[in-house]
């Protein structure tokens, strides 16, 4: 193990970048799963199975885009914009009537 | 963080970050995943292991009889039970599985399907595994959890590994033994490759049949907190209502599982749910089994309890819930015909070794580097308390199920009693016995508890039948190669 990797402020990167792959992924993938069931025009169990089962992907895709950005910083600016694009589309589709 | 540390990553290369995570993600619950893989590749079976965990049970009888006796023995033991759930006798098991809660309590009892008693020798059979795999013997919701956890990790260690490995399928015909690092890299990539599609199909599949748990929220986005009317439309033909609070009698069942065979048109029936059977408003639910197609089959019919006249017949034909079923059918693979099925079991065990060599690869590639920390000794610790004490836990288990006497009220929970105290013991000694001894001798100990028991099998028990010889069989080969993994670790470790 190197000086640098055993330094604050590798230790802090790697606390950063685990933190955006741990709550980065489940929320990204929670924001996708309600997203997709209300942008769906089905019935709702329909609407909902599709991106609640593709959400168990979207998972791992954001852990690793977590650990793959050239910073930590841009690795959660990625996951937060993201969320709000998801969220945005929840919100504006809103609840089905 | 901004400035100074933008530049900073876990490692240079993608390929080399991805190995890193592939290692992080595999090592934090690599234990629970063993366990679970383990658990689920024996779930397989879990018809077979209990045909061969009651073999004094051996009466056969049509559905309709069967749960009717089954019920009758109900009505006298488990009245006071809000809901029995009743597995029907099928092509691969002969008892009524029965199952009642109270509160979050539950029981369970294989019931005769003739007598409709209790089978003599009471245990959990294949339920065990099947439960362990998905609930670790945590109480409700943290075992399942737990699992979601470990799978959600699972499936990020798969998709890493495959990224950090630039020569998957060259790697595949790569094996070069002898000692160190280099074979057991080689034997975790073409355990790992082997069947890849399977470990990846196996764990998604494993995260969608919790997704209520693990991922409500397109649920949540569209019924709110109004979790019954998600599972009202998942299964339409399952309707639910309020107890009525004046006693009623339940109408004899027999007509009704026959009924439910006739509309299901010689599919077989599979759960069926009483739900309040002292109540005046009290349902019977029949679920056709899921043996008839890929896709489970959640097509159920609802009869009123009192009357047995028919509420609700619903077939299934959404497209998108079809998709569900098949992808949870693929997990359950109660589809399968036997080749498929040891097809299945040999992919769970070559996805548990994955999980085993890649836990050991953590140790023996950091041991090349430099002497353990006291985390990496704990790591290798674990390693041989779980990776070797499992399987003695779990012979344990059936040679529990051939030694305690019959009868006793509390004899199958003593089974499951047995298991952990002996993992305990095991665990015990993979922390104290010396690190060259442990491996080979708890590894000698697996393999002369499976290799054995099917002595104890035929000295138990009457005639054999074929599932009982099979299973005997296999754990002959099990124990003979937890032999050669004990022989080849003293050679190896020793050195």
């Amino acid at each position: 193990m190197s000086a640098a990797r055993r330094g604050w402020r590798y230790r802090a990167n790697v606390t950063a970048r685990t933190a955006a792959a741990v709550l980065g992924g489940y929320g990204v993938a929670a924001l996708f799963a309600a997203a997709i069931a209300r942008l769906l025009p089905l019935p709702r169990i329909e609407a909902v199975l599709p991106g609640t089962m593709l959400a168990f992907f979207v998972m791992p895709g954001v852990a690793i885009w977590a650990f793959l950005a050239r910073s930590a910083t841009r690795a959660w600016a990625g996951i937060l914009i993201a969320a709000a694009l998801l969220a945005a589309l929840a919100w504006l589709a809103g609840p089905p009537a | 963080m901004a400035g100074g540390a933008a530049g900073v990553k876990v490692r240079e290369g993608v390929r080399q970050t991805m190995a890193w995570l592939h290692g992080w993600s595999g090592l934090l619950l690599g234990w629970v995943l063993y366990v679970m893989c383990l658990a689920g590749s024996l779930a397989v079976f879990r018809p077979e292991i209990g045909e061969w965990m009651r073999p004094e049970t051996r009466d056969r009888a049509p559905a309709p009889q069967a749960v009717a006796a089954a019920v009758g023995w109900l009505q006298k033991h488990a009245s006071d039970a809000g809901a029995w759930f009743l597995y029907a006798p099928g092509p691969r098991t002969n008892t009524v599985e029965a199952v009642w809660f109270h509160g979050l309590d539950y029981t369970l009892r294989a019931l005769d399907p003739v007598s409709g008693l209790p089978a003599l020798r009471q245990t959990r059979g294949g339920e065990f595994f099947y439960r362990l795999h998905f609930e670790l013997q945590l109480p409700y919701p943290w075992g399942r959890l737990l699992a979601c956890t470990a799978a959600a990790a699972m499936l990020l260690a798969l998709i890493s590994g495959v990224i950090a490995h630039r020569r998957i399928f060259r790697d595949f015909f790569t094996f070069r033994p002898g000692r160190g690092q280099r074979a057991w890299l080689d034997a975790h990539n073409a355990l790992g490759v082997f069947a890849l599609p399977f470990h990846i199909m196996i764990t998604f599949t494993g995260l969608v049949t919790l997704f209520s748990l693990a991922m409500p929220w397109g649920a949540h986005a569209v019924y709110g907190n109004n979790s019954a009317a998600a599972f009202q439309d998942l299964v339409p033909g399952a309707i639910s209502r309020a107890a009525a609070g004046t006693p009623g009698t339940l109408a004899p069942i027999a007509p009704m599982i026959a009924e439910a065979e006739r509309r299901f048109g010689g599919g077989h029936v599979g759960l069926i749910s009483v739900l309040n059977p002292k109540d005046a408003a009290s349902l019977v639910l029949v679920y056709q089994a899921d043996d008839g197609g890929i896709a489970t089959s959640p097509e159920a019919i609802s009869f009123d309890g009192t009357t047995g006249r028919v509420l609700a017949d619903y077939r299934e034909g959404r497209a998108m819930v079809k998709a569900y079923d098949v992808v949870y059918g693929l997990h359950l693979a109660r589809f399968a015909d036997p080749l498929i099925r040891w097809l299945y079991f040999a992919s769970g065990l070559a996805l548990t070794g994955g999980i085993a060599t890649g836990l050991i690869l953590w140790i023996v590639k950091r041991r090349e580097r430099a002497s353990l920390g006291f985390c990496n000794r704990l790591v290798e610790r674990l390693n041989i308390g779980v990776i070797a004490g499992a399987p003695i836990a779990f012979a344990g288990y059936f040679w529990a199920n051939r030694l305690l006497p019959l009868g006793g009220a509390d004899r199958a929970a003593t089974e499951v009693t047995c298991l952990y105290s002996i993992w305990a013991a095991a665990l015990v000694l993979a922390f104290a016995l010396p690190r060259r001894v442990a491996w080979p001798a708890l590894l000698a100990v697996a393999g002369f508890a499976w290799t054995v028991l099917p002595l104890a099998d035929i000295a138990t028990r009457g005639a054999g039948t074929m599932v009982l010889r099979v299973g005997d069989l296999t754990m002959v080969v099990a124990g003979l190669a937890f032999f050669a993994a004990s022989w080849w670790a003293r050679r190896r470790v020793a050195a």
